[in-house]
């Protein structure tokens, strides 16, 4: 039976359901575990946004609380991968990804390939991404495009609390490393979601709206911002197709090139910078596969090449929204050869 | 105090799940006549598109609901009045109808939930509607990778008109529990006969739609006592032939790229297929435990490329009251020579496709 729950909840019962699924799925990070030793409650933070809360009770001694230490514990969750533990860690914001990323991208990102596929490193990285909590320009970027670049590594960025929940769970059944990007800004959206386990294969994008005169591909957050830019349009006769990738790593290409056959126009929708991005990469895969099909030129709806601003006034600029992306569309719409 | 010759024709709710209905077109117009029973508006919901037949008969004075409009179930779409109703008592009704559409009031809070109960040690998840009191239930069973869901259009109407309508899923299919044991006939038929016992359902009429034709023809074979009546629709093990590679693919497709054609061949109208019906058949084949269920039903169904049921012989000398229903365009299952049968404009799926029809088939026995 499916029932409304949100972001948060999904992630906390994937985690739950395979905990109790496969003894050797383990979760640590800072604050995991929330304060074991010290006084005061137990288990009160479950992370810095309390996605682990209520694990530490139920899992004990499966519940690492870790060091403020990225590149320790990043590079012990994937050891403990190749030695046949499948742990989830959480990299608190990506923007921490810096201190960490020798063990990402050079250790578990190439162990498959370079031991002749003798060798799986079954670990998630949890992380939080993404701008609109007002956390400045050190907690609030969209880094994904970094790890989408890096062959080994899985990216997967769900948009809601169904697809959370199922990317998840198949992120932790998965042998190769995944880095599993949460908005921080949908973690109390909601959406009905099975009781029941279930997985979401990566690589296959969803197609959240069905229209012939646009595709929109949007990624994280922006989908629902495109959802209502789509509304919106539909209003003044123009049908949008909306794609959410779900996995930046590996990306549903087919369904995009599918979608641009049909509608001729496409607009890509990413919160990040502009410059080498996930945009950026769509944009020209799509103009080299499906040139023909193009009636318009493809049109970026992104943030500025800029950090994202403390200020509330221009992070709330920074941040692309429903008449920026339908401006877009208009543009690609109304194009004269 | 208006004219009681005044009639209503309002959203109609198909399905557990309907809320709202989107108005595509009306295929009727002010002034014509229509009798009961008339295709007279194509809607839409998240589910599935369908076309309203009239439950009105007489002139069509007003239609109150214009193309693109999305409204809550139960809203007013279009008045039908006698032709000496003075313009002034319909503009009262329309009027009316438009204070109840936009005061919120039509949305209706309390929906019926569907249950679960243990049978044979596993869980099986129905939906029962209208009284429970009421003598021999309609018990509905879908086919293979359906749900109870897939009766939307037939339960309702059953339940409005007085009867109880259950409609369950199978062991392996819907919100039920994914353990099929075998995946035999024989497992699921028990699992129908243990749901009657376990609900203390005495007798009940059976529908069972394709594999759930087999089903519940299988439960009259072991128990006639309990089924007052059959109505099979288009249902698995009368002919050799079947899509062999529509089943397999259904039961392997994990992407909608891969699903969506496939589901477009139960349906005369593949129009009908919309994104969510995709999207909520995907939800379930992703469930845990419904790969392994499906598999092994696969198994049951599957004799190489031909159908490994002999519905047919299983009926014989089983003495009770049934119906078959087939549409002409089934590309599954053929429709089969040298039977008796209601010929239906429709394909596989004429429970969606001609639902009046099977829900007069049904109605003729109770």
């Amino acid at each position: 039976m499916a029932r409304s729950i949100t972001y948060r909840e999904a992630i906390n019962e994937a985690l739950a359901q395979e905990m109790e699924r496969d003894e050797r799925v383990i979760v640590m990070g800072e604050d995991n575990a929330g304060g074991e030793g010290a006084p005061g409650e137990q288990d009160a933070w479950g992370g810095v946004l309390g996605v682990t809360k209520g694990l530490y009770g139920r899992f004990p001694g499966r519940v690492l609380d870790t060091p403020i230490s990225e590149s320790a514990f990043i590079g012990a969750a994937i050891g403990a991968a190749t030695g046949g533990l499948r742990p989830v860690a959480e990299l608190m914001f990506i923007d921490f990804m810096g201190v960490c990323f020798d063990q990402i991208f050079n250790q578990a990102a190439k162990f498959r390939y370079m031991f002749g596929g003798k060798a799986v490193t079954p670990v998630v990285v949890r992380t939080m991404w993404g701008a609109g909590l007002r956390a400045a320009a050190q907690h609030s970027q969209s880094l994904l495009s970094v790890f989408t670049h890096v062959p080994g590594l899985k990216v997967v960025a769900p948009s809601n609390a169904y697809d959370a929940k199922g990317l998840m769970i198949q992120a932790i059944r998965d042998d190769d490393p995944v880095i599993f990007a949460e908005h921080k800004m949908l973690y109390d959206t909601s959406a009905d979601v099975p009781e029941e386990s279930y997985t979401i294969p990566f690589g296959e994008a969803n197609v959240v709206r069905e229209g012939g005169d646009v595709t929109i591909v949007a990624i994280g957050r922006m989908v629902h911002t495109a959802m209502e830019a789509a509304d919106e349009l539909a209003g003044s006769g123009v049908q949008a197709e909306v794609i959410d990738p779900r996995t930046t790593s590996p990306l549903d290409t087919d369904t995009i090139l599918e979608s641009v056959e049909n509608t001729g126009r496409l607009v890509i929708v990413d919160e990040s910078n502009p410059r080498c991005s996930l945009a950026t990469d769509i944009a020209a895969t799509v103009a080299q596969d499906a040139f023909g099909s193009l009636r318009a030129p493809i049109q970026m709806v992104t943030g500025p090449h800029t950090p994202v601003p403390f200020s509330d006034a221009l992070e709330d600029l920074y941040i692309p929204d429903a008449t920026k992306i339908a401006g877009a569309v208009k543009t690609a719409v109304d194009w004269k050869a | 105090m208006t004219d009681d010759r005044i009639q209503r024709v309002t959203m109609p709710k198909w399905g557990l799940s309907m809320k709202t209905g989107k108005i595509v077109d009306w295929l009727v117009s002010e002034g014509d006549t229509i009798a009961k029973g008339d295709d007279i508006v194509d809607i839409e919901t998240d589910k599935i598109a369908g076309t309203l037949e009239s439950p009105a008969e007489g002139p069509l004075r007003r239609i109150v609901a214009e193309p693109g409009a999305e409204l809550p179930v139960g809203a007013v779409l279009a008045v039908v009045a006698p032709t000496d109703v003075p313009d002034a008592e319909i503009d009262a009704v329309v009027e009316e109808a438009k204070a109840a559409v936009a005061s919120g009031s039509l949305e209706a809070p309390d929906e019926p939930e569907p249950q679960l109960v243990e049978v044979g040690g596993r869980t099986i998840s129905y939906l029962s509607l209208g009284p429970e009191d009421a003598a021999d239930p309609v018990v509905l069973v879908h086919g293979y990778g359906g749900d109870k869901n897939s009766w939307l259009f037939v339960q309702q109407p059953l339940a409005e008109e007085g009867h109880r309508a259950i409609a369950l899923d199978l062991p392996g299919h819907g919100a039920s529990g994914k353990d099929v044991g075998d995946g035999s006939l024989a497992t699921l038929a028990d699992s129908v006969a243990g749901f009657l016992d376990a609900l203390g359902i005495g007798r009940a009429h059976l529908v069972g739609h394709s594999l759930g034709g087999a089903v519940v023809a299988k439960v009259a074979r072991d128990a006639p006592g309990k089924v007052a009546s059959l109505t099979l629709i288009a249902p698995a093990g009368f002919t050799p032939e079947v899509d062999a590679e529509y089943l397999r693919g259904f039961a392997a497709a994990s992407s909608r790229r891969e699903l969506k054609p496939l589901v477009g061949r139960l349906f005369a109208d593949e129009s009908l297929v919309t994104r969510q019906l995709v999207d909520d058949l995907l939800r379930y084949k992703r469930l845990d435990g419904v790969d392994k269920a499906l598999t092994a039903v696969l198994g049951t169904l599957l004799d190489g490329d031909r159908q490994a049921l002999d519905t047919r012989a299983l009926l014989e000398g089983v003495d009770v009251p049934r119906t078959i229903v087939w549409g002409t365009s089934d590309r599954i299952v053929p429709v089969p020579e040298g039977v008796e049968l209601t010929r239906v404009e429709a394909g596989h799926m004429p429970h969606m496709e001609a639902a009046s029809e099977v829900l007069a088939a049904i109605k003729a026995h109770l």
